[in-house]
């Protein structure tokens, strides 16, 4: 059991991570050269929004209310306005309200009804208290983004086979970046607000997954096309009454399923986008589901609830597992390349777990049940950070970035994302690399991996100051061939592998 | 029909007897369902607890028992009709004139009239369950006149009627809403958890179908009761108590209790065949485990690859299908078997087998939807029919130049390859303007088996076999059909059409009889199509077409899936190489059946979107394959194209499907 103790100090203030070669992360001040040129073919893909560049809504629908004048309707259309708005509790607060025109065993009815409604939401409530949270709050509460709803840039894709992304913002757009071509797409939709999350579509060059607070958007963005404002007709919109605020969604890694989550359902949805059918994967208990993460194999899809418990469903046949924690709910997790191992973390503790999965990919249709055989945790209390808000792991299985929140109350302890080299093969194992630091003032918000990076690995940061930046890890992967070795000049030399740090390992399975 | 499916060993062996284990969950659940009716339908808030004894008492009486057997009697009814009716590719009507002639079907009448008399059976049940007025059909009453009688009671034959109603609509419903149409989802589940998952759609839906059914039913009584009760008076000799309100009146219909006993009876008896229905397709749409190959002789024929070839029953078909597509995404030892050569001999038999049959099932799919397009003009409308040889050409070029903008130079090729030939002497064949609304188009699903082929898969050595290698035919066929010369070493391609088109093209030489008669058929279109009521049952249904050109898509997609995830396996599995020989093959066949459905796309109507029915247990899923299989087919290329990246520069193929391909391999598209 070993901590972020044994990592090297983090830099002063004002000094930027740019980059890790040769087993080392190296910061701005420094100056090599050799690197700066690789950083070059990055630039573009930087990014920087002013927080005064966007143009947020100065009002929510329901406020907008108050500047029109009011007009008295009849009571059936004041009703039935109610009753799409809001609902049963809606149309009954309508009814209770206006007692002068209804006549007066209807309205006490109603009023009784409302009461009764309000006591069983609150016993509810109490049960599962986040039910109580309004559905931007939720978001806030349970999204993989640090302090969501005060974020500039609230959700970032990769695609995951080219150098494009997606970028959700503040005032709700989305824009797509690409390298290689001129226009940047932005998307705009009506039914697109609160974006929680935004996802490619595996195996497709155009399908763009955005979960939104009522519905799941499904963008078509052609990428041939010069058009910078697709309509909203190539939106497809998949929702299920009672299923909203939308906090998570996830692809399947073979691109024919899209699932998705909301803290308010107890049940996965699990789409058929071309269909715009969903089956819903229905099971009682822990109030909701708030984020899901899909194995790289496709076998198994991490469904975590708003209590202390989480699920892991198996994609054969659709039956999950429980897994009860101990202390607080699921707060993040993430999978192994080869879908065999899962880490995740735990609300309220500063410690990273691990599941191991074994004959997960075998097909018998009578045994879809999976084997858990390691339970293990790495300790990550220090002086630096705090919480753990998310993990992300490179898609080779080489550097695992962990987002830790910070103390707001120690000045001194600011969110910080710490990087660790690990190894699959053939024993687990976690070593220290560094921590990735920004400006100063600018803390990291989220954090993502390329997909498909060829000199190792490329994280992404998008900071609370409205900038994206993109820090490489250059190294010799172990497991995968190399095919040009001539076009990473940058890959470490293995004799120059610094032993210092190679020899602190933090965690290293036993095998049994 | 049935006894020539009786001879199939999948039929008798397997499809039955999920039948019957469905008919037996739906007659276990019978009682629970039975009770939960009894109590809905006799309870009043004032005596709840006097209620729920009194229905326990009734439930054990001989009567309630009597009227359980004839449920169940009922239930094994619908459950043989569901086993008897149902079908795995939609029948979709593409005018109102298509769908009266599926209405008054004389199989469809035997349906009609099966539920009529079920309807009336349960009706007759609830009635003595929920007993009180409703009882009887007569009961003794006295005249002005001091005589005693026997009396209607119109209770009793109100609900009876609603029974025979809501069982005639159940049937008719179930027509236009395809409710016979089984369909298999993407996403696999416990049988049990699936029904668990289904139930509460099924209650709402039962309930909402039985209010729609109670409201028409009411209205069709207060115009039309007096014909049955005046017959059932006269024909069992009763009597209408004057004394009392008739039930066909604004007062007599006005009664709450009566229109809830009629909702709750119609809920009850649409619930009870819902669920058997449901059981039913959950039980049938099941994954089956065909072995790959088997050592045994007399198993030979039960295995996958001789199977897939199978045309009848479609059931077993589409089962061996999504077994293909399963086992290929997720069975390692299985892919491996498919992989493996034969012992001795060493041929890839099941490989070839398996891709032969999904390259047929996709070059025939491109085949109708090159056909469709051919006979759709770009404005979406019907081309005419030409037969003058100097018309003809004038058509072609002008749908050509239509297209030309969409494609580049490749459809004036196509125009030109006999397939498009072929197409059009069907077009200027037979098929008057008349009946072509009757027929969703030349080439659908039902005016021949869908998954047709114009022929036998032959024989390696045959000779017809070398005439369709002959130089002259292989210049055209890497545009249309994607046979290549090392194909023909390692397994027969799909049978090429152009064999069989080219000597139609000769005999289709129009006479001057012909043209008359033509002209003729010209005229009395025209004299019709001024006529309102003949357009409006005449005219097609915008969507319809699209939708039943892609109607048994299901099986396209697996056949996709299953083919793209083996070679996606092969790259890592394929010991012997086996795969390979086939790929450019079957690259191509999937790149001009991603053209065609481009085209197809195109095509107005084609991509909108239908409307999301609230709640009906019709599977609308056959509305959307078309989307499916769009989204389908791309996949399976990025598949292809992302496990082999650049390897695929290696792979044969003509210039033009390796840009297109490029593009894939660039995420362009």
């Amino acid at each position: 059991m070993c901590s972020l103790a044994l990592f090297p100090a983090p830099l002063p203030d004002g000094q930027t991570t740019l980059c890790e070669s040769n087993n080392e992360l190296l910061s701005g001040s420094d100056g090599h050269d050799e690197v700066v040129f690789f950083l070059q073919e990055l630039s573009p893909l930087s990014l920087f929004f002013p927080r005064e560049s966007l143009k947020l809504h100065s009002r929510t629908e329901s406020s907008s209310r108050a500047a029109f004048l009011d007009h008295s309707e009849t009571l059936w259309m004041r009703s039935a306005a109610a009753w799409r708005d809001s609902g049963l509790t809606g149309l009954l607060t309508e009814i209770t309200n206006s007692h002068t025109e209804v006549p007066k065993c209807l309205s006490v009815s109603s009023g009784c009804t409302l009461a009764l409604l309000q006591w069983v939401s609150s016993f509810h409530g109490s049960l599962f208290p986040h039910l109580t949270l309004s559905s931007e709050d939720m978001i806030a509460e349970f999204s993989q983004v640090l302090n969501w709803s005060d974020c500039v840039v609230r959700a970032f894709a990769w695609h995951p086979h080219t150098d494009k992304f997606a970028v959700a913002l503040l005032d709700d757009s989305i824009k797509i970046y690409n390298p290689k071509s001129a226009t940047t797409p932005t998307l705009k939709h009506r039914l697109q607000r609160s974006v929680a999350a935004v996802q490619w579509k595996p195996l497709c060059a155009s399908a763009l997954a955005v979960a939104c607070q009522n519905c799941v958007l499904v963008w078509h963005v052609d990428p041939c096309s010069l058009s910078t404002r697709p309509s909203s007709g190539c939106a497809q919109v998949l929702s299920h009454p009672g299923h909203s605020p939308v906090t998570s969604i996830a692809w399947s890694p073979s691109g024919s399923l899209l699932a998705s989550a909301s803290p308010m359902d107890t049940a996965v949805m699990v789409w058929d986008v071309a269909a715009e059918s969903c089956v819903p994967l229905q099971r009682v208990g822990g109030g909701g589901v708030t984020f899901l993460s899909w194995s790289p194999d496709g076998s198994h899809v991490l469904a975590p609830t708003p209590s202390a418990l989480f699920r892991v469903w198996e994609t054969r046949m659709w039956t999950c597992e429980r897994w009860p924690c101990v202390k607080g709910r699921c707060q993040s997790g993430c999978w192994s390349p080869d879908g065999s191992r899962l880490l995740f973390t735990v609300q309220g503790e500063t410690v990273i777990y691990a599941l191991t999965f074994t004959d997960s990919i075998l097909y018998t249709p009578s045994v879809t049940g999976f084997h858990i055989s390691y339970f293990f945790c790495v300790d990550l209390s220090s002086s630096v950070g705090g919480e753990i808000q998310s993990l992300a792991w490179d898609p080779r299985g080489e550097r695992l970035a962990v987002l830790l929140k910070g103390d707001p109350q120690a000045a001194d302890r600011p969110a910080i994302i710490a990087v660790f080299k690990t190894r699959t093969n053939p024993v687990f194992e976690l070593l220290p690399c560094g921590f990735v630091q920004g400006e100063a003032d600018a803390e990291p918000r989220l954090m993502q991996f390329h997909p498909s990076f060829q000199h190792g690995a490329l994280l992404t940061v998008c900071w609370s100051s409205g900038r994206i930046t993109h820090v490489p890890f250059y190294f010799l992967s172990a497991g995968v061939p190399h095919f040009g070795l001539s076009g990473s000049p940058l890959l470490p030399r293995p004799q120059e592998r610094c032993s210092a740090l190679a020899n602190q390992s933090l965690f290293t399975e036993m095998i049994s | 029909m049935f006894s020539t499916q009786q001879s199939c060993w999948f039929i008798r062996k397997v499809i039955c007897w999920r039948a019957a284990a469905s008919i037996a969950w739906a007659v276990l659940l019978l009682p629970p369902v039975t009770a939960v009716f009894v109590i809905l339908s006799r309870f009043s808030l004032l005596h709840p607890i006097h209620t729920i004894s009194e229905c326990f008492s009734l439930l054990t009486s001989a009567g309630a028992i009597f009227s359980l057997i004839l449920l169940c009697g009922v239930i094994l009814m619908v459950g043989f009709l569901n086993l008897e009716y149902y079908t795995v590719i939609p029948t979709i009507a593409c005018s109102k004139i298509a769908l009266l002639g599926q209405l008054l079907h004389p199989r469809q009448f035997v349906n009609s009239s099966a539920h009529c008399i079920m309807g009336i059976i349960v009706a007759w049940c609830c009635a003595v369950t929920i007993g009180g007025r409703y009882e009887t059909i007569g009961y003794p009453c006295t005249h002005s006149d001091g005589s005693t009688h026997m009396c209607l009671n119109e209770y009793h034959l109100i609900l009876l009627l609603a029974g025979a109603f809501v069982g005639f609509s159940h049937s008719l419903l179930g027509v236009i809403h395809n409710m016979n149409f089984v369909s298999f989802h993407t996403v696999q589940q416990y049988k049990y958890l699936r029904f668990k998952g289904s139930l509460p759609l099924v209650v709402k839906c039962s309930a909402t179908q039985a209010l729609y059914s109670v409201r028409n039913y009411v209205v069709v009584y207060f115009f039309l009761g007096y014909i049955p009760k005046a017959w059932i008076c006269k024909t069992l000799n009763l009597h209408l108590n004057s004394s009392i309100h008739p039930l066909d009146s604004i007062a007599g219909l006005l009664d709450l209790s009566l229109l809830y006993h009629l909702w709750i009876s119609a809920t009850f008896l649409l619930f009870t065949w819902y669920i058997t229905l449901l059981l039913f397709r959950i039980f049938v749409t099941e994954v089956y485990n065909f072995p790959v190959q088997s050592s045994f002789t007399e198993e030979a024929h039960q295995c996958l690859p001789k199977v897939l070839t199978d045309k009848e029953p479609m059931i077993l078909k589409f089962l061996a299908l999504q077994d293909l597509a399963l086992l290929s995404q997720h069975s390692p030892s299985r892919r491996c078997e498919v992989f493996s050569l034969s012992q001795p001999g060493g041929h890839p038999h099941n490989w070839n087998a398996i891709s032969r049959e999904c390259l047929s099932l996709l070059a025939d799919l491109t085949q109708r939807l090159v056909a469709y397009h051919d006979t759709v003009a770009t404005n979406g409308r019907a081309k005419s029919l030409s037969t003058g040889s100097e018309r003809k050409t004038s058509s072609e070029t002008s749908v050509t130049s239509g297209t030309e903008d969409l494609m580049s130079p490749r459809p004036t090729l196509m125009m030109k390859t006999p397939a498009s030939v072929f197409a059009r002497s069907i077009v200027g064949g037979p098929q008057s303007p008349l009946t072509a609304p009757f027929t969703p188009d030349l080439d659908s699903p039902f005016a021949s088996p869908s998954l047709r082929r114009l022929t036998a898969p032959v024989e390696q050595c045959s000779p017809w076999h070398g005439t369709v290698q002959s130089p002259h035919v292989m210049r055209r066929v890497p545009k249309l059909w994607s046979t290549s010369t090392d194909s023909q070493a390692n397994g027969s391609p799909p049978p090429s059409p152009a064999s069989v088109a080219s000597p139609q093209q000769q005999t289709s030489k129009p006479s001057l009889l012909a043209q008359f008669l033509q002209n003729r058929k010209e005229q009395v279109k025209h004299f019709l199509a001024k006529r309102v009521l003949i357009m409006y049952l005449f005219n097609k249904l915008p969507e319809a077409s699209s939708q039943a050109l892609f109607a048994d898509s299901q099986a396209h997609i697996w056949a996709l899936e299953g083919i793209s995830y083996l070679i996606q396996a092969s790259f890592s599995e394929d010991q012997f190489g086996v795969v390979q020989t086939a790929l450019p093959s079957i690259l191509s066949c999937m790149l001009v059946l991603q053209e065609a459905v481009d085209r197809h796309f195109k095509l107005p109507h084609a991509s909108s979107k239908p409307l999301r029915s609230a709640s009906s247990m019709g599977d609308p899923t056959y509305k959307t394959l078309r989307f499916a299989l769009r989204a389908t087919l791309k996949t399976a290329i990025y598949r292809i194209t992302t496990t082999f990246g650049d390897h695929l520069n290696a792979v044969q193929m003509s210039a033009e499907h390796r840009k297109r391909l490029q593009q894939f391999v660039e995420y362009k598209d």
